[in-house]
């Protein structure tokens, strides 16, 4: 780490000596009153450097290339992740081709045919063929890699298989929700902002059956691995936009239009620990929309456990109604039957009565709006 | 002088107590001044102090980027409240301070300060005009700029601090107060002054594109401008479309925040309240927002390039190669811009269908792009070039426009984007394709025309010093960036300590961090050559650089109406440098192919015949009113 440090030392000494000496080259030019020939001052020493800028800055990239290698992300956690980086390498290693010659070309040139004197430019303004090629092979890299591209881009956006486990993510100044379909039925129930409060902070509607068995969790989101997870993401306030680095999953989250995104999760939390050596290793979620104050911190821990773990710990979950039981007031008569099943005997009946009118004011006022 | 005098009796307009009456008032000359030349050195001054502005405050926040343990009390006096007592910046100034540093340099340093300045400065003297088409006009594009530029900076003093949404201010975030204290007043202000100035963008860009097609002298046909004036007309149309685009975002985001509409927004609680507002998009927002955005990229580019194309066939004297391919390659970009805007919204949502259309437009760019890149590298091929400040910008241009858009074809490409969208690499990117890119057109044109513009000359070892530092420091800023952005670090984070993957990468930023302000340093000896070579530099000759283009054969300090007597006609194109046979390493465009038999081709021996009718138009020489 220190290397790094000490080598921004040795350029800015290196530098600052050829900045001394050229000063002293400026003095004196400024004490003579007119110098023959102004146009080429210094020619040889720009030449020079553009050949030193060459070797030095093809040294230097190489270096700090191998040196941050090690500080990029792990190979990727999903399947599409990993194609999308492989088609990442690929193409960076395409480009590095026109980088190196384009700028070797540039540099080289500069130093080669810099003034001389009595010498003349070749006057040479087209050259049709010339033109045409370096037109046509662009194109055609371009068509390649934006085949490849393209291919990736389909079926990542492709509709999300059936099997797979949804999850809603709802932003919001500053963290994330998560929301599981639930211990039973494993379907999102509606939702609606108008319903939102304190307690319900995604406002579950529960006018809906499939809501009774919701369980939100504000501070981690848990994924089983090995098969496709679909985000339903929505944001309650500004923009946001779900991150998972090491799935390489993006989406923002729109206030008022739903967004998604799948993803095939294949290394559990434990796999990654294994692999990285790092016992407290964890996947998170950030957000990369700029959101207001807290953006730079809006982390949710993302657990992805094996099927067994993550069923066993979906049916641990208190369901939103079991933790809030005074919104059984909400559920509609006819459905509060089946709601009883997820609230807390003891909390059912008293709760279902005593809090039930002052919910109920709550909802009916927020309803209003 | 007599010449014109000769003629004034003839016609009474504002113009003849300009040239009439020698003693003009200090308000008239600089101040409201309708002169070209004047309105382009306001624009220049102007943006240069922006840039100091802009620069400085990217200096603040890389230093809480990079060194985030440094106390920063010694900034108290500058920054009073924004510093904590324990001197930590505080992390909604920070966000103000990289919404302003966008907002400052794109459209006030890059657009008015690039644009404004040489479109102003070099349509009139390259095309061989007496002045713009309305100098009224012109001088209410500047005033229009300065009132922007007014209320932009007294945003910067208000207690709950200026916009900072980011430079794109995305709705509900800017449009919603509550949301953050910079959506304020200090939203409010930024979007008045944007109103204002895209009003100053579209007077000045109407004139351009006026005095490019009809103030033409004899003989400048379209096939013998200079590409200089090429970049501008072609700029001045992409600001013309894209620019309402701008302006109707703003106004709909302007009723979002005070009339109580809905365009933007839809199903938001915040703050403990459900909005009443739905049906609206935030999508619809981007939309408007990167119709202008992206078009926004290339006219603070293209006025770059063809500044460099100037500078670079001047300086290795040789002719611009693929002089046709240029203007088709410039035209073929234009064209794109306007048609990948939305490749800056492949994850928001937007239908995947859409993306696979935008990321293949978005490639398509790089097509004309690489010939031009290519087109300039020939040209360097076998000259004889001389390494002025002017050319140096120029080479250093190509080099960087070139690395940098080549990560653009990564990020054009949807699928690759998903996964760096929004990270240090897109900064990186942006940063040496169109700000570096431009920046350093800005100083090439600086210091070639600065003998046009002051009648003195820069001074040329300390341009050449300032060259190598900027240089360097540009490319040690922001290849490291593409590191930092390639290991998943997200832009505009007040610091990277919250998650576990940002935890690298320490010294990293820390080494970013001093480039920058290494490279902030050098550009002090820029500043102090320009303003010490305005009253103290080496008197300039009338053509310093040999160049063809007509402005040279202006006098040194060229006056209201910018020749004396006639204007020059036009009989060749602007680039015959070098020219097989020719005395000399250089034609100007106004010399006849009649005088020059040793060096004419010839195509171009037949060209001596229609001298004559050249010679014999004169209707565009606005100071002669004879029809």
């Amino acid at each position: 780490m220190y290397i790094i440090i000490a080598l921004v030392a040795l350029v800015f000494i290196v530098l600052t000596g050829v900045v001394i000496s050229r000063l002293q080259g400026v003095l004196k030019s400024i004490n003579k009153t007119d110098s023959e020939e102004v146009e080429t001052s210094g020619n040889k020493f720009n030449g020079a450097m553009f050949i030193v800028i060459l070797i030095g800055g093809a040294v230097s990239i190489t270096w700090s290339y191998l040196h941050a290698r090690e500080f990029f992300l792990p190979e990727a956690s999903s399947i599409h992740g990993r194609r999308t980086d492989d088609l990442f390498w690929f193409s960076m290693g395409i480009l590095t081709i026109p980088f190196i010659i384009v700028n070797f070309l540039v540099f080289f040139f500069a130093w080669k045919y810099q003034h001389k004197k009595g010498h003349r430019a070749t006057f040479y303004p087209e050259n049709h063929k010339l033109e045409l090629i370096w037109t046509i092979i662009p194109a055609i890299v371009m068509a390649l890699l934006v085949f490849t591209g393209w291919k990736a881009w389909s079926d990542i956006t492709a509709e999300a298989p059936r099997d797979a486990e949804v999850i809603e993510i709802t932003g919001k100044q500053f963290n994330w929700i998560a929301r599981y379909g639930g211990v039973d039925n494993n379907k999102l129930g509606d939702y609606n902002y108008k319903l939102i409060d304190a307690q319900n902070e995604v406002g579950i509607d529960l006018s809906d059956e499939n809501s009774f068995d919701d369980f939100t969790n504000p501070s981690e989101m848990h994924i089983p691995v090995g098969r496709p997870v679909l985000l339903k993401i929505r944001a309650r306030d500004v923009l946001h936009s779900v991150f998972i680095p090491h799935m390489r999953v993006k989406m923002d989250a729109v206030p008022g239009m739903p967004t998604k995104f799948w993803f095939v999760p294949d290394k559990t939390t434990a796999d990654m620990r294994a692999e990285t050596g790092n016992p407290k290793f964890d996947y998170e979620i950030a957000c990369t929309e700029v959101c207001g104050q807290g953006h730079f911190s809006m982390k949710m821990r993302l657990i992805v456990d094996d099927e067994a773990t993550y069923k066993k710990w979906v049916s641990e979950q208190a369901t939103f109604l079991s933790t809030y039981p005074e919104y059984l007031a909400k559920v509609p008569e006819n459905l509060k039957a089946k709601a009883m099943k997820y609230v807390p005997a003891e909390a059912a009946t008293p709760a279902a009565d005593s809090s039930a009118t002052s919910a109920g004011g709550a909802g009916a006022s927020s309803s209003l709006r | 002088m007599s010449a014109i005098e000769g003629l004034e009796t003839a016609h009474h307009h504002a113009d003849e107590h300009a040239h009439h009456h020698e003693a003009q008032s200090f308000w008239q000359k600089y101040i409201f001044c309708e002169d070209h030349k004047v309105i382009a050195k306001q624009y220049l001054i102007t943006g240069i102090l922006w840039a100091v502005i802009g620069i400085t405050m990217s200096v603040i926040f890389r230093i809480q980027l990079g060194l985030p343990d440094s106390n920063l009390s010694w900034l108290k006096p500058i920054l009073g409240g924004w510093i904590s007592d324990a001197g930590k910046l505080d992390p909604n100034f920070y966000l103000a301070l990289v919404t302003m540093h966008g907002t400052i340099m794109v459209f006030f340093v890059l657009t008015a300060g690039l644009s404004g300045t040489f479109s102003n400065f070099l349509i009139p003297l390259q095309i061989g005009a007496r002045d713009m088409a309305s100098g009224f006009m012109n001088m209410l594009s500047y005033w229009f700029f300065f009132l922007a530029s007014v209320i932009m900076f007294a945003s910067l003093f208000l207690q709950q601090g200026p916009a900072a949404g980011g430079w794109v201010i995305y709705p509900p975030l800017s449009a919603l107060p509550q949301a953050h204290p910079g959506s304020g007043m200090g939203m409010t202000l930024w979007l008045a002054s944007m109103a204002f100035f895209i009003v100053s963008q579209l007077l000045g860009g109407i004139n351009y594109i006026t005095t490019v097609i009809n103030l033409r002298t004899r003989g400048m046909s379209f096939d013998r401008l200079p590409l200089t004036i090429w970049s501008f007309l072609i700029t001045a149309v992409l600001g013309l479309i894209s620019f309402p685009v701008l302006l109707s975002s703003v106004l709909l985001l302007i009723f979002d925040r005070h009339f109580g509409t809905s365009f933007y927004l839809s199903d938001i609680y915040i703050n403990g309240e459900a909005l009443p507002n739905v049906g609206g998009s935030p999508i619809l927002f981007q939309h408007l927002f990167w119709f202008l955005g992206h078009p926004e990229v290339y006219i603070v580019l293209l006025p770059a390039l063809g500044i460099t194309s100037e500078v670079i066939a001047t300086n290795s004297r040789k002719p611009i190669f693929g002089y046709r391919a240029m203007i088709a390659s410039m035209l073929g970009i234009a064209f794109l811009a306007f048609i990948v805007w939305a490749h800056h919204m492949f994850v928001t949502g937007m239908n995947p269908f859409l993306g696979s259309v935008f990321m293949f437009l978005t490639l398509i760019i790089a097509v004309p792009s690489a010939v031009k890149g290519f087109n300039y590298i020939t040209t360097l091929w076998k000259g004889n070039i001389v390494f002025t400040p002017g050319m140096l910008f120029s080479i250093g241009l190509v080099s960087l426009f070139v690395s940098g858009g080549l990560t653009g074809i990564i990020l054009g490409n949807s699928a690759l984007d998903i996964q760096l969208h929004d990270t240090y690499f897109v900064v990186a990117h942006f940063h040496l394709v169109m700000g570096a890119a431009s920046a350093f057109g800005l100083f090439a044109g600086v210091y070639h025309w600065f003998p046009k513009m002051f009648g003195r000359m820069m001074n040329t070892s300390l341009g050449q010093v300032h060259f190598w530092l900027t240089f360097i420091g540009i490319y040690l800023v922001f290849i490291p960036m593409h590191y930092v952005g390639i290991a998943g670090f997200p832009r505009r984070y007040y610091q990277f300590t919250s998650y576990d993957f940002t935890h690298k990468f320490m010294d990293m930023n820390m080494f970013i961090s001093v480039a920058a302000i290494f490279t902030f340093l050098a550009q002090f000896i820029f500043l102090w050559n320009f303003f010490y070579s305005i009253f103290k530099g080496r008197r300039a000759p009338q053509n310093p650089w040999r160049s063809n283009t007509l402005e040279w054969t202006a006098p040194v300090i060229p006056g209201h109406g910018n020749w004396e007597g006639e204007i020059p006609a036009v009989y060749r194109w602007s680039y015959d440098y070098s020219k097989p046979g020719a005395k000399e390493d250089f034609i100007p465009q106004n010399i006849p192919y009649s005088q020059t038999p040793e060096s004419n081709f010839p195509h171009e021996n037949e060209l001596i015949a229609t001298e004559k009718a050249i010679e014999s138009q004169n209707f565009n020489d606005q100071f002669k009113t004879h029809h």
